[in-house]
């Protein structure tokens, strides 16, 4: 029981299969409340899919999930009352303005003084002059704000990023990155998935690596930089980071070999 | 059923209305073909079309609607294929909302363009020429008819748009439904027609629809057909939950 009371997410020996593709083949993880938790992963890892399963989009074929202390597969509407996803890609109505876009989340999370939430948060995305545009006619970037804006709705104690700042520029990656900061500070727990090792590396507490269907690493940023030795041959000793960890563990698929 | 399942629905229904508001020509396109049908029957081939005493356009508008909610429905699955598409519906889907309402939301805001786009088209039945003595209680009954088809045929057409995987396969799917009245009594009696399509077109949905609408019109009694045309309408609409209410459980894990 006190486990599950610090314990934002467990996951135990979760599988899934898609056709003949075994994409997970059992995974094992725990976010510890409050803190960021970074999922890391090349391409087609299956950060998408743990991340769609503990949303309740997607059954797992095995093992167990928990948020928030409900069972994914069993207790799913209270999973949903714990969570907000970003997904991957945007989803944002393209037909309602921005402020649209919030005022229908904060409806539909049965919110008093839709407006007022719907302001504050165009305010703190920088979207406030965008607010009355359609969401088709913005930039991938705003859409992208305005998505996770739209999740940030509700206060939910579990929040989970799906790559939250592909396809941002520096500055509104930072704005996403202090918002990441300030829901963790506030007690949220976040799980993001993202590509960008640095971003793992800047807000993450803790970061696994998604490879061949499990969890093959998980740790500090320091216990993982403990796992390769610093390299020696260099004329000043260089900490390998987080980049050179990863490529290290999952194999450097890149032409020329690395290392 | 979820307690948040009405406020929820409505707040999704605004949202779909405010789709409609911001793009009325899917209720113009809807309403633009059965009316050219109808100028097309009435003034062109009309004349050479043996339906008895009466005008041609009073015989020939209940089927003229019939098509236009058939080319209604399918911009049900288009949206809801755009929603699926766009993202937006696996955010629904992630929140703590009833998850029916997502679908209803569709089906409600169907239910609203279709009877905008019908009225539409009586309109200008009316300024062609089409009469009629219904009483408010013959209205009444036609309405409640054109309101079950619709249904019906809106829930046959949330299956195609939560499974295709193109825009053109979501919509595709009312082409038939759009021909059926084609073979049915909506543009000639079905006496002329040769044995076995006669035998189709007197057993198929359309007709019996079709002529309970036109004889409601007429001040006609409507004796048992329209207990087959309601007996269609409820056997299509029962049908159609059940594999929409299927296929949305499966996608919905
Ligand atoms: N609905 C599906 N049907 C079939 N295969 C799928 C489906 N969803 C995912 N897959 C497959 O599962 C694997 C993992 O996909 P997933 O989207 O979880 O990866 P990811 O780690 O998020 O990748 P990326 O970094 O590219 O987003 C991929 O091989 C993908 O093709
Ligand atoms: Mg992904």
């Amino acid at each position: 029981m006190l486990a599950a009371m610090s314990t934002a997410i467990r996951i135990q020996g979760l599988q899934k299969s898609f056709k003949d593709t075994k994409v997970l083949r059992g995974v094992d993880l725990e976010v510890s409340r409050g803190s960021i938790f970074a999922l890391l992963g090349s391409n087609g890892a299956g950060k998408t899919t743990v991340v769609r399963i503990l949303s309740t989009l997607l059954r797992a074929d095995g093992g167990t999930a928990h948020v928030n202390g409900f069972d994914v597969a069993t207790q799913g509407a209270d999973v949903r009352q714990s969570i907000s996803l970003t997904g991957q890609f945007a989803a944002v109505d393209e037909v309602l303005t921005g402020r649209e876009n919030l005022i229908l989340v904060a409806r539909l999370r049965h919110l008093k003084d839709a407006g007022t939430i719907a302001d504050d948060l165009l305010e703190r995305f920088s979207l406030t002059e965008a607010g009355g545009r359609r969401a088709g006619t913005y930039s991938g970037g705003m859409r992208r704000r305005l998505d996770i804006a739209m999740s940030l709705i509700g206060n939910p104690p579990v929040v989970f990023l799906d790559e939250p700042t592909t396809g941002l520029d520096p500055e509104a990656r930072l704005e996403v990155w202090q918002a990441v900061r300030e829901l963790a500070a506030g007690g949220t727990t976040v799980l993001l998935t993202t590509q960008y090792l640095d971003e793992a590396e800047q807000l993450a507490d803790r970061i696994a690596i998604l490879h061949e269907g499990r969890i093959i690493v998980n740790g500090t940023l320091g216990e993982l930089k403990q796992l390769l030795p610093p390299a020696k041959v260099e004329y000043v000793e260089k900490q390998p980071s987080l980049e050179d960890v990863f490529l290290t563990l999952v194999g450097a698929r890149t032409e020329g070999g690395h290392r | 059923m979820n307690r948040h399942f009405l406020g929820d629905t409505a707040v999704l229904l605004g949202r779909s209305l405010r789709h409609i508001a911001r793009s009325p020509d899917t209720i113009i396109t809807t309403a633009v073909t059965p009316i050219a049908m109808m100028l097309l029957f009435v003034y062109v081939l009309g004349g050479a079309i043996q339906t008895g005493s009466g005008r041609y356009v009073n015989y020939l508008l209940p089927g003229i609607l019939i098509i236009t909610i058939a080319s209604g429905i399918s911009y049900t699955a288009y949206r809801l294929f755009l929603d699926l598409q766009g993202g937006i519906f696996e955010r629904f889907q992630s929140m703590p909302i009833a998850r029916a309402a997502v679908l209803w939301a569709h089906v409600l805001t169907s239910m609203v363009a279709n009877l905008i786009s019908v009225a539409v088209v009586v309109l200008v039945g009316v300024a062609m020429g089409f009469r009629t003595g219904a009483s408010v209680l013959d209205w009444l009954a036609v309405a409640g008819i054109l309101v079950l088809f619709t249904l019906a045929l809106t829930w046959l057409a949330v299956i195609p748009g939560l499974t295709a995987t193109s825009v053109d396969g979501a919509s595709a799917f009312a082409y038939p439904l759009i021909f059926l009245p084609f073979i049915s009594s909506a543009f000639v009696p079905t006496a002329s027609m040769p044995g076995p399509v006669r035998a189709f077109a007197d057993n198929q949905p359309v007709t019996s629809i079709v002529n309970t609408i036109r004889n409601l019109f007429a001040g006609q009694p409507v004796g048992t057909g329209i207990w087959t045309a309601l007996a269609w309408c409820a056997g299509i609409l029962v049908l159609a939950l059940l594999f929409s209410a299927r296929t949305y459980r499966r996608r919905t894990a």
